[in-house]
C-alpha cells in the first residue's frame, strides 16, 4: 500500500506585505501576483518601426539607408514558418536605418527598419 | 503440451512482456527520479485491484528494421482497477520501452480502454511519460493521437477525464491532457510543451530549459494547463485518489455520500477570520474551512490566478464546488486569467451534478490596458456564460463587496442563483462608495470650498445608504440575510431542499460560449 503523504496546502506566507491595490478610487490591502507586476507596459503603435511579427530569419534585404521607398515595396525577406514572408512597406518614404543583418535571427517584434 | 506446460510458456511469456524496457532502460528511468509506468499504476490504485489486459499486443510497423524489434505491450500498460473502491480504466504509457513512443497499436490499446471507460461509465486515468510520436509509423502514429483526441472529446462531460503528466508529453501529445478534466504534474519530472527547447533555439536563437519552457511550475503558476502541482509522484498520486473521492464516476449520477463531519471551528473560527473592513484582505480558503465538512477543501488550479478560489468540499457529506473571489490577492478582483479559471470549473461541475456554492467579494474587473487587450471582454463573459447555462443548484453567499459587473457575474440572481444569502456585512451595489460618490456628487466636490472634506462627506452619506445587503434585500435580489456563522447550516438546508432541482432550457444542439 502506498505510503500516506500530506498534501501541501498552498498557503501565503505567515506575515505577507500587502500591498496597496486601487481600484475605483478606492484603496485595498492585498498581494499581488507575479503575472500582474509583470506585465506589459503598452505604449502607443510606432508606424514607422518596421517589426518582425514572427520570428525568423532576415533573408535579402533589398534597400539600405537613405533609399526612397513606395508603399508596398518589398523591404526584406523574412524567413520563418517554412516560408519567404516579404516584408512590404507600409508607406511612402525614406529609409532611415535598417537595423538587421541578412542571417540573423530575429525574435518576434524585432524591430527590423526603420522608416521616416 | 500439457496444461501444465501451457500455463508455463504463459508465465514466461507474461515475464519476457513484464519486464518493460528492459533493466538498463528501467535503471535509466529510476535515475532521474521516476517510478516505472506498473509501479505508478499500483501505487495509484487500491491493493491487488490492477487487471492488466492487452499484455501481448505487439507493434505493427514494419519499416526501418522495426519489424525485427520487440517492444514489450509497444509502451503502454492498460487496464482496469479501484481507487476506494471505485472502479477506474486506466493507461500508463511506459518511458523504458522505446522511449513510450506513440506508434499505431499503442494508440489502439489506449483507445480501446477509453472505448471501455465510456460503455462501462467509470473515470479514465491516463499516466502519460512518452517521447511523442513514433516517427518509424509515420502518418500511422498522427491517426492514433487523432483516435485518442476524438474519445476524449466524446467523452467530455460524461466520464471524468484525469490525464497524469509525469515525464515528457510534448508537440501533438500535450493535447489529450489538454482536452481532459484535469491534468495533474510533478515537480523536475513533468515536462509539456508544443516545440521543445530545441526547436526554439535553432529557429529562434532563444535558449531556454525544459522545466523553465514547461515544466510543472509554469503549467500551475502561468499557462493555467495544469490543475494540481506536487513536488513528488507519491503525492500527486495521494492528490488523485483525494479528487476521486469527491467526484461521481459519471455525468448519471452523483457523487458518493462521505462520513458526515462538522467544520473544526475552534481552528477556522469565521469571526477570527473574517474582517468587516471591506479594504483588509484575509484568505477565502479559510472562509470555506469554516464552513466545509471537516474542515476539508481540496482546491483545484490553487497557483493560477490566485485572485478566484475553486475546489471541492463536502456539506453534510454531499460534494459542492466552491467558487470564491480571494480578497488576498489583487483584491479578488475578476481578470482574464481568473474568469478563465471560473467558467471552467463552473461547467465541470454542472456536467456532473455537483451543486455550486458561489462566495462574493469582489471590487470589480482588473482596471488595465493588458486586461483589455488580452480580451477581459471575451473572457469574462465566459463567466456569465457558465453560471447562467449551469442548472445544478447553485446557492451564492455575498460576504462583503458585490459591485457593479462583479455582482452579476458571481452568480447573482439574475443569472437564476437559486439562492442568494448576504452577510450583513456584504455591500451591494453599483461600484464602490469612494467611485460613485466622485461621479454622482462631482459638481458639489468640485464647487465646494473644501473639496476633500465635502467628498468624504458624500461618500459617508452614499456608504450609509448603499453600501448594505438591505437595498438588494428590498428588490428580493437577496432571499435572506444571515449571520456569518449561520451560512453552513442555511448552505446544508438549501442542499436539501435543491436535491430534486431540474431544469431545461431551450433545446439547442449545444450553445457558442465564448472560448
Amino acid at each position: 500500500m502506498a505510503k500516506k503523504v500530506e498534501i501541501k496546502k498552498v498557503e501565503p506566507n505567515k506575515e505577507p506585505k500587502y500591498s496597496t491595490f486601487v481600484i475605483h478610487t478606492a484603496k485595498y490591502k492585498t498581494l499581488l501576483t507575479k503575472s500582474f507586476t509583470e506585465r506589459k507596459k503598452w505604449v502607443p503603435a510606432n508606424d514607422k518601426l518596421i517589426k518582425a511579427l514572427i520570428p525568423g530569419n532576415v533573408g535579402k534585404i533589398n534597400v539600405k539607408k537613405g533609399d526612397e521607398v513606395k508603399l508596398g515595396d518589398t523591404l526584406l525577406i523574412l524567413e520563418a514558418m517554412k516560408m519567404y514572408n516579404q516584408i512590404l512597406a507600409p508607406m511612402d518614404g525614406i529609409i532611415k536605418s535598417v537595423l538587421v543583418k541578412e542571417g540573423a535571427i530575429v525574435p518576434k517584434l524585432t524591430v527590423l527598419i526603420e522608416m521616416e | 503440451m500439457s496444461i501444465k506446460q501451457k500455463t508455463h510458456d504463459l508465465k514466461k511469456r507474461m515475464k519476457g512482456a513484464l519486464e518493460g524496457g528492459g533493466e538498463r532502460a528501467i535503471e535509466k528511468q529510476k535515475s532521474v527520479g521516476k517510478m516505472t509506468a506498473r509501479e505508478r499504476i499500483i501505487a495509484l490504485l487500491d491493493p491487488k485491484s490492477f487487471h492488466e489486459y492487452d499484455l501481448f499486443v505487439e507493434h505493427a510497423a514494419k519499416d526501418f528494421d522495426m519489424d525485427k524489434k520487440y517492444l514489450p505491450g509497444d509502451g503502454v500498460i492498460t487496464g482496469t482497477g479501484t481507487i476506494y473502491g471505485y472502479p477506474i480504466c486506466i493507461y500508463a504509457q511506459d518511458f523504458t520501452v522505446a522511449g513510450g513512443s506513440l506508434g499505431y497499436m499503442h494508440a489502439k490499446k489506449i483507445t480501446k480502454i477509453m472505448d471501455h471507460a465510456m460503455k462501462l461509465k467509470v473515470p479514465l486515468i491516463g499516466i502519460n511519460d512518452s517521447g511523442g510520436a513514433r516517427i518509424q509509423e509515420g502518418v500511422n502514429s498522427l491517426a492514433g493521437y487523432g483516435e485518442i483526441f476524438y474519445r476524449n472529446t466524446q467523452a467530455s462531460g460524461v466520464i471524468p477525464q484525469i490525464s497524469v503528466i509525469l515525464g515528457p508529453c510534448a508537440g501533438g501529445a500535450v493535447y489529450s491532457p489538454a482536452l481532459t478534466d484535469f491534468v495533474f504534474v510533478v515537480e523536475n519530472i513533468s515536462k509539456m510543451f508544443i516545440t521543445g527547447p530545441e526547436v526554439i533555439k535553432t529557429v529562434l536563437g532563444e535558449e531556454i530549459s525544459m522545466e523553465e519552457l514547461g515544466g510543472a511550475r509554469v503549467h500551475a503558476e502561468k499557462t493555467g494547463n495544469a490543475h494540481f502541482f506536487a513536488e513528488s509522484e507519491q503525492e500527486c498520486f495521494e492528490q488523485i485518489k483525494q479528487l476521486v473521492s469527491f467526484i461521481p464516476w459519471n455525468n448519471m449520477r452523483k457523487a458518493l455520500p462521505y462520513l458526515k463531519k462538522e467544520p473544526k471551528t475552534a481552528e477556522y473560527n469565521i469571526d477570527k477570520i473574517f474582517p468587516s473592513d471591506a479594504k483588509q484582505p484575509y484568505d477565502v480558503r479559510d472562509i470555506i474551512r469554516s464552513i466545509g465538512d471537516d474542515s476539508v477543501f481540496l482546491e483545484v488550479q490553487a497557483m493560477f490566478a490566485p485572485n478566484i478560489v475553486v475546489g471541492f468540499s463536502r456539506l453534510n457529506g454531499e460534494t459542492v464546488g466552491f467558487v470564491a473571489n480571494q480578497p488576498l490577492f489583487l483584491a479578488g478582483v475578476l481578470d482574464v486569467d481568473s474568469s478563465d479559471k471560473a467558467a471552467r470549473f463552473i461547467r465541470y461541475c454542472d456536467a456532473f451534478s455537483i451543486p455550486l456554492v458561489t462566495l462574493v467579494d469582489l471590487p470589480g474587473y482588473l482596471p488595465g490596458v493588458d486586461q483589455e487587450h488580452a480580451g477581459v471582454i471575451r473572457h469574462g463573459a465566459k463567466v456569465l456564460y457558465a453560471y447562467s447555462e449551469a442548472t445544478v443548484p447553485k446557492i451564492t453567499v455575498i460576504v462583503r463587496k458585490a459591485y457593479g459587473g462583479g455582482y452579476i457575474a458571481m452568480c447573482s440572481r439574475h443569472l437564476k442563483a437559486d439562492f442568494v444569502f448576504a452577510w450583513p456585512t456584504a455591500e451591494i451595489a453599483v461600484m464602490g462608495p469612494e467611485g460613485a460618490a466622485n461621479i454622482i456628487f462631482r459638481n458639489e466636490i468640485k464647487n465646494a470650498e473644501d473639496p476633500d472634506k465635502v467628498r468624504q462627506l458624500k461618500i459617508k452619506e452614499y456608504k450609509k445608504k448603499f453600501a448594505n445587503p438591505y437595498v438588494a434585500a428590498a428588490y428580493g435580489y437577496v432571499d435572506a440575510v444571515i449571520e456569518p456563522t449561520e451560512t453552513r447550516s442555511f448552505l446544508i438546508h438549501a442542499l436539501e431542499i435543491s436535491q430534486h432541482k431540474s431544469e431545461e432550457g431551450p433545446k439547442k444542439k449545444h450553445g457558442i460560449p465564448p472560448f
